[in-house]
């Protein structure tokens, strides 16, 4: 940076800042005190010490307890482990026995071929995923959102939730007793002496055969959130639209599509931002079925090298990797989000 | 909402005697035959598509053997309902302890994870001494996950591998329900709590008194996640469980249907009833507590408890 443009800068930070400083510490900490908020019995702040609000929200306090040690024991110590993608993990050592191998393991796993199929398996299946799953209940919830008959569509409405709360096992097995090789399909095509089709096995065709089962379990519980947001347009508009002598098309076109597009922008750059999570357990229950060369994700790849094949140490740099750069485009998808206009799911100021 | 328009068009079709289709609204034009063919199509299909593989596995698993020989191994109606494969599966203890361990989970798992959610919401759903901090440490866990081995690793440490805590646990509070309820109870108005404390209620006191009996309709609802999550649960069974004795019913329905182990070893009965509807008989255990709890979770869904929560 050069110098000029530092001291104009910090020029600049100066006049925006000078306004409103107040003199003292006692104003300034009035001045704090005006934003504040009200306490939670709903009174004003009163200048009270930290001591007396500890004793004032003592209950709260405990109330937060189980939270917190939960949040302890199971998610901020965890992340801490995490120390031992740059060790050489020996069970029997420990974390504090282990040696330090700096950024072995993630050499390794840059030279480990498996590594990056599963890493362009994630890929590929997260944008079949993008591609073929996301307009499907985008579209679905149009169909029923013009449904006239409220009979018809509640009915249809709990049935299409129903598959969401299915176990991926359940939904797996389902999937094998009508399509896998003794299944309802190819026993009937046996039966007319036609040749059988391995769709629960062949690796080609196992991103579409995944997608379906995501479309399959998924899509009605998606469209949930398209159809509030089409519940919450307003009437009026369709009313004048027609009265100005638009017709359904011209209607979607110019009321319906523009009211889900904030919803639409929000819900494609999460999806984009939670590329590297396809799902877990439909791709476990299938690697056996489809073999590594197809059904091997990222999240699988961390289980079989570390949890299986002893490869501690491997596996765990393999998720941390993957957890760094799944925050990373998170919270990236998140800011354009807000650049966007759109709220995205962390507000600048949580309320 | 009806306009007066649509009213007063309802009325003189009424007058009229032609008093169908009432739903729709005065500005929209009758749905053409193509598109009404179009529609039909695509919400039969899906209907097909979601009931055709349940009644499979249902009326296979109640078939008896004539049938299904005769029928290649599938039928879509049993003609001579038996229950042998139910009998067969439940003649050892093997199956019944599954259950009885998908039960505990559930029962135990859904109390504690509803107590720590709901605390937790209440505590930071009001401004308290160090609410903010908290809730971020709650917030910052939809944004990174720990990673599966570190998480297996500190089970180990607890000692928790191979107990049915390991199960309950390490899913005892989930963010999204956390969300949820905090966002339910912040819209509880501040005029009762002030009442309740001028009265002399403690935090406790409210929460019980006054907060949870508002708040049945969101606690029903996260309730029945946290238990369908529960009885779902089956990665966990594989990473922390190597015990058979221990096996949830997923983890059984894995095994035994989807790699296709052979049940009679495990049961320890001759098979008499043919392994196919065995094999159905034990996706529709693990499908029916599902189909029993769905209805009443389902009468929540419109109430925009989860809309609300997904608009922060």
């Amino acid at each position: 940076m050069s110098q000029m443009q530092q001291e104009l800068e910090e020029e600049l930070a100066v006049t925006a800042a000078a306004p409103e400083k107040p003199k003292g510490r006692k104003a300034r900490a009035r001045a704090k005190k005006g934003k504040a908020p009200l306490t939670h019995d709903g009174l004003p702040v009163r200048q009270v010490t930290w001591q007396a609000r500890m004793r004032r929200d003592k209950q709260m306090l405990l109330m937060m307890i189980p939270g917190v040690l939960f949040l302890a024991l199971f998610f901020y110590i965890p992340i801490l482990g995490n120390v031992i993608a740059f060790q050489d993990y020996q069970p029997f050592l420990g974390i504090g026995g282990s040696d330090w191998v700096g950024m072995q393991n993630f050499v390794d796993l840059y030279f480990n071929p498996d590594f990056w199929v599963a890493f362009r398996n994630t890929i590929v299946l997260a944008l079949w995923q993008l591609l073929f799953f996301f307009p499907v209940p985008l579209g679905l919830a149009l169909v029923v959102d013009s449904l006239i008959s409220t009979k018809i569509r509640r009915w249809f409405q709990s049935l299409v939730y129903l598959p969401h709360f299915l176990s991926w096992v359940l939904v797996i097995a389902l999937f094998q007793q009508v399509l896998g090789g003794a299944g309802l399909v190819n026993n009937t095509l046996r039966d007319f002496g036609l040749d059988t089709i391995p769709f629960m096995t062949n690796p080609d065709t196992f991103p579409l055969l995944a997608t379906i089962q995501l479309i399959w379990k998924e899509c009605g519980w998606a469209m949930i959130i398209f159809l509030a947001s089409l519940a919450a347009i307003d009437g009026s508009l369709y009313e004048a639209a027609a009265a100005d002598g638009a017709g359904r098309w011209r209607r979607m076109w110019h009321i319906t599509l523009p009211g889900l597009r904030s919803i639409i922008v929000l819900l494609l750059i999460l999806r984009i931002g939670d590329i590297l999570s396809v799902g877990f357990e439909q791709f476990l229950l299938q690697h056996d079925a489809v073999g590594p060369g197809a059904a091997e994700v990222l999240d699988t790849f961390t289980y079989f090298a570390g949890v299986v094949g002893g490869g501690w140490s491997v596996g765990a740099a393999a998720g941390l990797a993957k957890g760094i750069v799944a925050a990373l485009l998170i919270w990236g998808a998140n800011s354009l989000a807000h650049r966007m206009g759109e709220p995205g799911i962390f507000q600048k100021k949580v309320s | 909402m009806a306009s007066t328009l649509q009213l007063r068009r309802k009325a003189s079709r009424r007058a009229q005697g032609l008093s169908f289709n009432s739903n729709r609204p005065a500005w929209k034009e009758p749905a053409s035959p193509l598109y009404n063919t179009i529609k039909g199509l695509i919400i039969g299909g899906i209907t097909l598509t979601i009931v055709i593989p349940i009644l499979l596995v249902v009326s296979t698993s109640l078939a008896d053997d004539k049938q299904l020989i005769a029928a290649g191994g599938f039928v879509l109606w049993p003609t001579n309902p038996t229950f042998a494969a139910y009998e067969a599966i439940f003649s050892g203890e093997f199956m019944f302890r599954a259950l009885g361990v998908s039960a505990f989970i559930t029962a135990v798992g859904t109390f504690l994870a509803l107590f720590t959610t709901i605390t937790m919401a209440y505590a930071t759903s009001r401004p308290v001494l160090f609410g903010r901090p908290v809730l971020l440490l709650v917030l910052f866990t939809l944004l990174f996950a720990p990673g599966l081995i570190p998480m297996f690793l500190m089970v180990k440490q607890l000692g928790l591998l191979n107990t049915l805590w390991s199960l309950i646990l390490p899913s005892a509070f989930a963010a999204f329900n956390f969300v949820v309820m905090r966002s339910f109870f912040m819209n509880i108005p501040t005029e009762l709590i002030e009442a309740a404390r001028i009265d002399g209620a403690s935090d406790f006191m409210i929460l019980r008194k006054i907060v949870l009996p508002l708040s049945k309709a969101v606690i029903a609802v996260v309730g029945l996640f946290y238990a369908v999550g529960f009885w779902n649960a089956f990665f966990n069974a594989v990473l922390y469980i190597n015990d058979q004795t221990l096996y949830p019913v997923q983890l059984v329905l894995r095994n035994y249907v989807v790699q296709g182990g052979s049940m009679a070893e495990a049961i320890g009965v001759a098979t008499t009833p043919p392994p196919q509807s065995m094999q159905m008989a034990i996706v529709v255990v693990a499908l029916v507590p599902i189909l029993v709890v769905y209805p009443f979770l389902q009468k929540h869904f419109n109430k925009g408890v989860i809309t609300g929560a997904v608009k922060g």
